[in-house]
């Protein structure tokens, strides 16, 4: 089996969905293709394919680690997709469909990519396609964030590429011939040019974190997950934002092969500690439960860069945080996007009483917010102590304690929202949206499941997963 | 050949200039397409061998950083049939003089970085931070969404002068693929700006502010 139909594969069913004549039957594509991606980023999982030391693109491990999660979370999404574009038949889905494939094609691009210049397409790229999703609802609100994730991510995906070039330039100037393959510049190693290093490290730091949505350059998130329909703030909160984080993992092996890794590792705890600080600050004080969703999107981004700057222990803790991430993340998401429809409103004015309008989305949503803020027995909670455990063991006790503090303020900004929206007695918009709002096996099924993978990753961790995870981990700190 | 390389990325540099101080819409389009161009160019002159993907990048970004993509911004301009005047949140002369400032910062910078003996003499490095800093004093300073998209392609101009260095070692498909994400992109925002045009009647990003917290 070839991995590059993991691209390939989801970008011609995206021509096919562009060219098919039929908005009823085209969501249809979705299932399919996710189906069909599904099944081959598992069975690249369990036999992972050899790939060539100079490849530009392939399924290493790092892409095992990360890929099948997007994957299966594009799955749920997908499945959902079809009832929830049903739904909204008053909207041609003859752009929506073949964008969202697209997505899923140049996710599989960016995370299999081993070339500094190729995974910037894919980014770039990516960035585009999710455009018409963000508007999809057509609201001048809509419109708004669209322009801001635009000009915001525009403008960090520019700088990402100069950090890139600067990349090139460090190799350039320390003798080597300015390859750009990931597994080039590590060779190269110490042989890089330091300030070039450092000045590339910034830059590609800031630009896909942009991306990644680590403050301060979150401000586009809260706005585009607020505004986008709650199948594409699932993909935008699980799949974008680890594509951004793979990117910086690579960039940071080859910083650490450059014998900076210190300095890289330093600047990965403070960006880490800093998005969860305003994270936890922006949920204290938020009303509308989907740009809540989005802090807590930031919050979690903190966290997976405060793991990544902890050596390999913390890379491993990393990897399961983003597994856990993904299917929690997208769950909350999707039980959202219900409740936002059958209220038909979204802060906790206008919202309450969701238990009686909407009790299995409401229900899911709760369950999800306890798995979100790491409550035991899911899987956030398994990864995040084990975040706080390599914390302490690599000597930032300081680190670890005000991290602890953020998830306590986090928690309790995060269910002071939901509890005010599930609870009380449901308003009159919502008895009337809420009456044409039935809850199908379509709308509940996926969220639930999602939950339930994260359930499963917090009590019974596959052990291929624990494996794929050290090998990505051992990937990027190779053994001296 | 280092000569007149030089002098066109000081062509480059005083466009910068040029599109800071500029109070017109429709000039400032003209500055960042004749930058494009200008820069499209450059590719022929380092290269001592024309090979034939050499000469196809160096058509291809002038035709579409010249030609398609100003065309494209002039379309939203004309649907949205905005006033053509732009609305400095930055004034026209604290930008020049920032502007004027960023390039002598740039100068000053490109000499204490270090660089390969080939690349001391050309004004390459100097160029590229210059329209990044002109780029993004472009995209803060002014108020007009199409303005900004010219902000954001001066600053691209930047990027692409420093990928001039790596023109040995970056294979060409790469610049191609950048190219071509460029005029999407560009062509996407139209699309938007079209739309945001029809949602709040107005170019003006000051009105953007529904959404905050």
């Amino acid at each position: 089996m070839n991995p590059l139909l993991l691209i390939l594969g989801p970008l011609a069913a995206a021509g096919l969905a562009a060219l098919w004549p039929d908005d009823r039957t085209r969501p249809w594509f979705l299932p399919a293709a996710a189906a069909a991606h599904t099944l081959l980023a598992f069975y690249c999982l369990f036999h992972p394919p050899l790939v060539p030391a100079g490849a530009w693109i392939g399924f290493d491990p790092l892409a095992r680690a990360m890929l099948p999660a997007i994957s299966l979370l594009f799955l749920l999404c997908s499945a959902y997709g079809v009832p929830y574009l049903r739904l909204r038949s008053e909207r041609s889905n003859r752009v929506f469909v073949p964008a969202f494939l697209a997505g899923l094609g140049l996710m599989s691009a960016a995370h299999m990519a081993r070339h500094l210049g190729l995974l910037w397409i894919a980014t770039e790229a990516l960035t585009l396609s999710s455009v018409p999703l963000l508007h999809f609802n057509n609201s001048p609100r809509a419109f708004e964030a669209t322009w801001k994730y635009l000009l915001v991510g525009g403008t960090g995906i520019a700088l990402s590429l100069l950090g890139s070039f600067c990349l090139g330039y460090a190799s350039l100037h320390g003798g080597g011939g300015g390859d750009l393959t990931f597994a080039g510049l590590m060779a190269q190693g110490a042989g890089l040019s330091r300030p070039w290093v450092l000045i590339a490290w910034v830059l590609l730091l800031v630009g896909y974190g942009t991306k990644m949505g680590l403050a301060p350059m979150h401000t586009w998130k809260p706005d585009a997950y607020g505004e986008a329909p709650g199948i594409v703030g699932a993909m935008l909160a699980g799949g974008v934002t680890t594509v951004a984080f793979t990117a910086i993992l690579r960039v940071r092996a080859v910083v650490d092969a450059a014998g900076a890794g210190a300095l890289a590792s330093r600047t990965l705890l403070v960006m880490g500690l800093f998005s969860t600080v305003v994270a936890a600050l922006f949920l204290l004080s938020t009303r509308d439960f989907k740009r809540m969703l989005a802090y807590s999107s930031v919050e979690h981004m903190g966290i997976l860069s405060l793991a990544a700057s902890l050596g390999a222990p913390g890379l491993w803790a990393a990897f399961f945080h983003v597994w856990n991430n993904s299917m929690t993340k997208g769950s909350l998401f999707l039980s959202a996007g219900n409740i936002r429809r059958a209220a038909g409103g979204r802060t906790t004015e206008e919202v309450s009483g969701m238990s009686l309008v909407t009790p299995r989305s409401a229900a899911l949503f709760v369950a999800g917010l306890f798995a979100v803020t790491a409550c035991p027995p899911f899987g956030p909670f398994f990864s995040e102590l084990l975040i706080v455990k390599t914390t302490f063991a690599a000597g930032h006790p300081g680190a670890a304690a005000l991290f602890l503090v953020c998830l306590l303020l986090a928690f309790l900004g995060l269910t002071r929202v939901v509890f005010a929206i599930v609870y009380g007695r449901p308003r009159q918009a919502a008895r009337e949206a809420g009456s044409k709002f039935r809850e199908g096996a379509g709308m509940i099924a996926p969220p639930a499941i999602l939950l339930g993978f994260s359930l499963w990753l917090g009590l019974a961790t596959p052990e291929v997963l624990r494996e794929a995870w050290t090998a990505a981990a051992q990937q990027l700190f190779p053994a001296p | 050949m280092s000569g007149s390389l030089n002098l066109l990325i000081g062509l480059a540099m005083g466009l910068n200039l040029v599109a800071l101080g500029t109070s017109r819409l429709q000039s400032l389009i003209r500055m960042a397409a004749l930058q494009g161009m200008v820069l499209g160019v450059m590719p022929l002159l380092i290269e001592t061998e024309a090979r034939g993907m050499v000469v196809l990048v160096a058509v291809a970004t002038v035709v579409i950083k010249g030609l398609v993509i100003p065309a494209l911004l002039r379309r939203a301009m004309r649907a949205a049939n905005i006033d053509r005047d732009l609305h400095p949140l930055i004034g026209f002369l604290p930008s020049l003089l920032l502007g004027a400032a960023g390039m002598i910062g740039a100068v000053v910078l490109a000499h204490r970085l270090p660089l390969l003996p080939e690349h001391r003499e050309s004004l390459l490095v100097a160029g590229s931070l210059a329209s990044v800093f002109t780029g993004l004093l472009l995209l803060i300073g002014r108020s007009k969404a199409i303005s900004q998209v010219c902000g954001y392609l001066v600053l691209e101009n930047g990027i692409y002068l420093f990928g001039l260095l790596l023109i040995h070692s970056v294979p060409l498909l790469v610049e191609g693929g950048i190219l071509l994400d460029l005029t999407v992109g560009v062509f996407i925002t139209g699309i938007i700006l079209d739309r945001i045009q029809r949602a709040f009647d107005s170019l003006d990003t000051r009105k953007l502010t529904v959404l905050r917290e």
